[in-house]
């Protein structure tokens, strides 16, 4: 098949590549951009961790091909903290409040949370719970993640 | 998991994309947010040899009120994304049923790429949008090089994942018409998992005259067969009666007296569906009918 060009801007920075318009949006991150801190989980959209923000709204990036998004912006995990390497404030909840062992969901979740919170600056628990609910996590329980939003907001108020 | 190949189409006009459509017919398929399909293409239990993607078509992303021989309706355009929809304002003043159906829709991440028209023309039986577009007699416009005709919602779902749209048809719209007076509306569904599919839901829409008599009421069900379906026996046994007259219990039973494929899976039995479904528009209908009354 046709491979088409893709120009995204990531992070800040343009990354340009010719792809088969099968390759999603998250393979291209990782194996185009070299950017592997968006993990894939189930491949098919229900498990969150390859979750990035097109356009500042959270999207799984499994469910979008490359070509999709010629021309646009992607903040990947690994333009959440800041140029100098100080974790966001979500970034620096979650380590707080334990709400990640293995790490492979974090990702995702560190990107849901940024955007749930820009949206929603001061969550209650439900709304914290009913936003997660499409990022799983097989470690934590979710009890320190919920904490780390709890916690996140508090130190943006 | 990954999606075998295509060829990538991205018209940015409805005339371009139906010319697509002309051209390539049963081998192309519109891509809108992809939150259905893509998954369907990454584990390949479905094939097309072109994706025709409308997702930067902007003469699709429109919301507008309009009044023509059918009535003051809201117009939106297929492309429009769950996320806005649910924040619209017209729409949260005109269709109550599209704002408070959009959170049960999967999750926020996917609401801000899944859309309307997409929902519709996927035509999931457990489909939130697919269930109001059917409770509340919604039109549904396609474009094909034929010109553009408007489907009846009674019309369009026909059976599991299929609808009337014909191969070289784009849905571009879907009218749903505005019920003023005193109204309530209500949507309930359970699903074990905030945003999962639900085992079983239910919209109730309803009008009261000035003596507390139900003008008219609307009873969609989702989850509960093989398309979206309506409570009619509900509706119609309640219309002209007193509302406290009307036990909620008993409605969501006649609601679900018509029910002839309730789908039986891991998720429940038929008669486990039932008896939620029932419960569900028992919920609703105690919601709407407080609010109409209060309105």
């Amino acid at each position: 098949m046709h491979e088409l060009p893709v120009g995204v801007s990531v992070n800040g920075r343009r990354y340009q590549a010719t792809v088969e318009p099968r390759v999603t949006l998250a393979d291209f991150l990782r194996e185009k951009c070299g950017l592997t801190g968006t993990h894939l989980g189930c491949e098919h959209g229900a498990c969150g961790a390859c979750t990035v923000l097109l356009d500042g709204q959270a999207v799984r990036a499994c469910l979008i091909f490359a070509v999709q998004v010629d021309g646009q912006e992607v903040t990947t995990v690994e333009g959440i903290a800041s140029s100098d390497g100080t974790l966001s404030p979500v970034q620096a909840a979650m380590r707080e409040c334990h709400g990640l062992q293995c790490g492979f969901c974090t990702p995702g979740f560190v990107t849901s949370i940024t955007a749930l919170l820009r949206d929603n600056p001061q969550p209650t628990d439900e709304e914290i719970r009913e936003g997660l609910s499409g990022n799983f996590c097989r470690c934590t329980g979710y009890q320190g993640i919920v904490n780390a939003v709890h916690q996140a907001a508090q130190s943006q108020a | 998991m990954k999606a075998a190949s295509f060829a990538y189409h991205r018209p940015d006009t409805v005339a371009d994309a139906v010319g697509l459509l002309a051209e390539y017919g049963d081998e192309a398929k519109i891509l809108a947010g992809g939150q259905s399909l893509v998954p369907m293409l990454a584990m390949r239990l479905t094939y097309f040899e072109n994706l025709v993607d409308i997702s930067r078509v902007d003469e699709l992303k429109n919301i507008e009120l309009r009044d023509d021989d059918h009535g003051p309706q809201v117009w939106i355009g297929a492309a429009t994304p769950h996320a806005l929809v649910g924040m619209d304002d017209e729409v949260a003043e005109s269709v109550p049923l599209l704002t408070l159906s959009t959170p049960h829709i999967g999750h926020f991440q996917i609401r801000t790429r899944g859309t309307l028209g997409g929902a519709i023309a996927h035509a999931d039986p457990a489909a939130e949008y697919a269930a109001v577009a059917l409770a509340l007699d919604a039109r549904i416009e396609a474009a094909s090089p034929r010109g553009r005709r408007q489907i009846p919602a009674a019309e369009f779902f026909t059976g599991l994942w299929e609808t009337s749209l014909q191969a070289d048809e784009l849905l571009t719209a879907v009218a749903f018409p505005v019920w003023s007076g005193r109204c309530g509306f209500a949507v309930r569904e359970f699903a074990r998992r905030h945003g999962d599919f639900a085992i079983a839901g239910a919209t109730v829409a309803v009008e009261l005259d000035a003596d507390d008599r139900v003008a008219r009421c609307s009873i969609g069900l989702l989850g509960l067969g093989s398309t979206p379906k309506r409570g009619t026996q509900a509706e119609d046994a309640i219309t002209g009666r007193t509302v406290t007259d009307i036990s909620a219990e008993e409605l969501g039973r006649l609601a679900m007296s018509g029910l002839e494929d309730v789908p039986a899976d891991n998720q429940g039995s038929a008669s486990y569906r039932t008896r939620v479904g029932a419960t569900m528009v028992a919920r609703a209908w105690t919601e709407a009918i407080t609010e109409a009354l209060n309105a």
